[in-house]
């Protein structure tokens, strides 16, 4: 088994509230260093075997279901096995 | 006219639409999200709510059930589509309509009534009203930002395709964008609730009924 990642994060020019609102909390406790937080979402996909196939298959998901390319940009990378 | 409406898992409003539907004169069909069956209505309302539970993204999910490949079908040929928050929600994913619906800027829920400004009053949906009228109907949800890049905003703008705007912007929407319609005018998606606004007994007034008013007069003009 290989794992696939698609990270899903909304595009820059999009408001993030939930970044922001996480942003906003961070100085509260004391995490003074942190200018500003996007949040996003990442999909740890299982497949039995990492090829070209199967990787289109998980562009065209990442692209058709995963995330709305209106508002979100994705990236798609093979997990290494440590 | 038949107007079917759709329940999918986690759907609240459809039982008011439904009722809306009735009230403006129309039979309601109740519609299953697993049945691919339209059962021979001539228009089609997506109600809000919390399909599928939000999950992934609000309208993500549903956009892929059974119902939604014969109401994608039946909007391409013309049918008239109303999607009330989180149909419209449904109808952005599924690319019927531009743009997408975001987190309100302000991160909290709205449920209040709402001042709009009809600015299209020429679609399936609003011919019942004049353009530039100002109805209040009631707004309610978390996830009602509208957004979508510049061009398509200007591209909207230009064919009049912005169906009705907020007076008084309550979710960071761009250019107060509170409802858009495709380039045929058939597909409609509004964020506030016209269906609860049709009763003077439970509801802000009668000022939303012109959304289920508007299929009739249109089909006996």
């Amino acid at each position: 088994m290989a794992r696939v990642v698609v990270d899903v994060m909304p595009k820059p020019e999009i408001l993030d509230p939930q970044g922001k609102a996480v942003a906003g909390a961070l100085p509260r406790l004391g995490f003074t260093g942190i200018s500003e937080v996007r949040q996003g979402k990442r999909f740890e996909l299982e497949v039995a075997e990492v090829t070209d196939e199967v990787l289109a298959q998980v562009h065209e998901a990442a692209e058709k279901l995963l995330s709305n390319p209106v508002i979100e940009n994705f990236t798609v990378r093979v997990e290494d096995q440590a | 006219m038949r107007i079917g409406v759709v329940t999918f898992p986690g759907s609240l409003d459809d039982v008011d639409a439904q009722r809306a539907v009735r009230i403006g004169g129309n039979e309601a069909v109740a519609l299953w999200h697993g049945d691919e069956d339209l059962r021979g209505v001539d228009a089609i309302v997506l109600p809000g709510g919390f399909s599928y539970g939000d999950y992934l993204r609000c309208g993500a999910i549903s956009r892929f059930s059974p119902v939604m490949t014969s109401v994608v079908e039946a909007a391409g040929k013309g049918m008239p589509v109303l999607g009330i928050c989180n149909g419209f929600q449904v109808l952005c994913e599924s690319h019927l309509l531009p743009g997408a619906l975001i987190r309100n800027d302000h991160r909290k829920f709205i449920c209040r009534d709402q001042r709009l400004r009809i600015e299209n009053a020429s679609t399936a949906w609003t011919s019942a009203y004049e353009a530039g009228q100002e109805i209040t109907v009631v707004l309610k949800n978390g996830e009602g930002a509208y957004v979508a890049d510049e061009a398509t905003l200007d591209r909207l703008e230009g064919e009049g395709q912005v169906v009705a705007r907020y007076v008084g912007n309550p979710n960071g929407s761009q250019r107060d964008i509170a409802g858009v319609t495709n380039a045929a005018g058939n597909v409609v998606g509004l964020m506030p609730h016209p269906e609860h606004a049709v009763e003077d007994l439970t509801g802000p007034g009668t000022d939303g009924l012109g959304f289920f008013t508007s299929l009739v007069e249109r089909a006996f003009a």
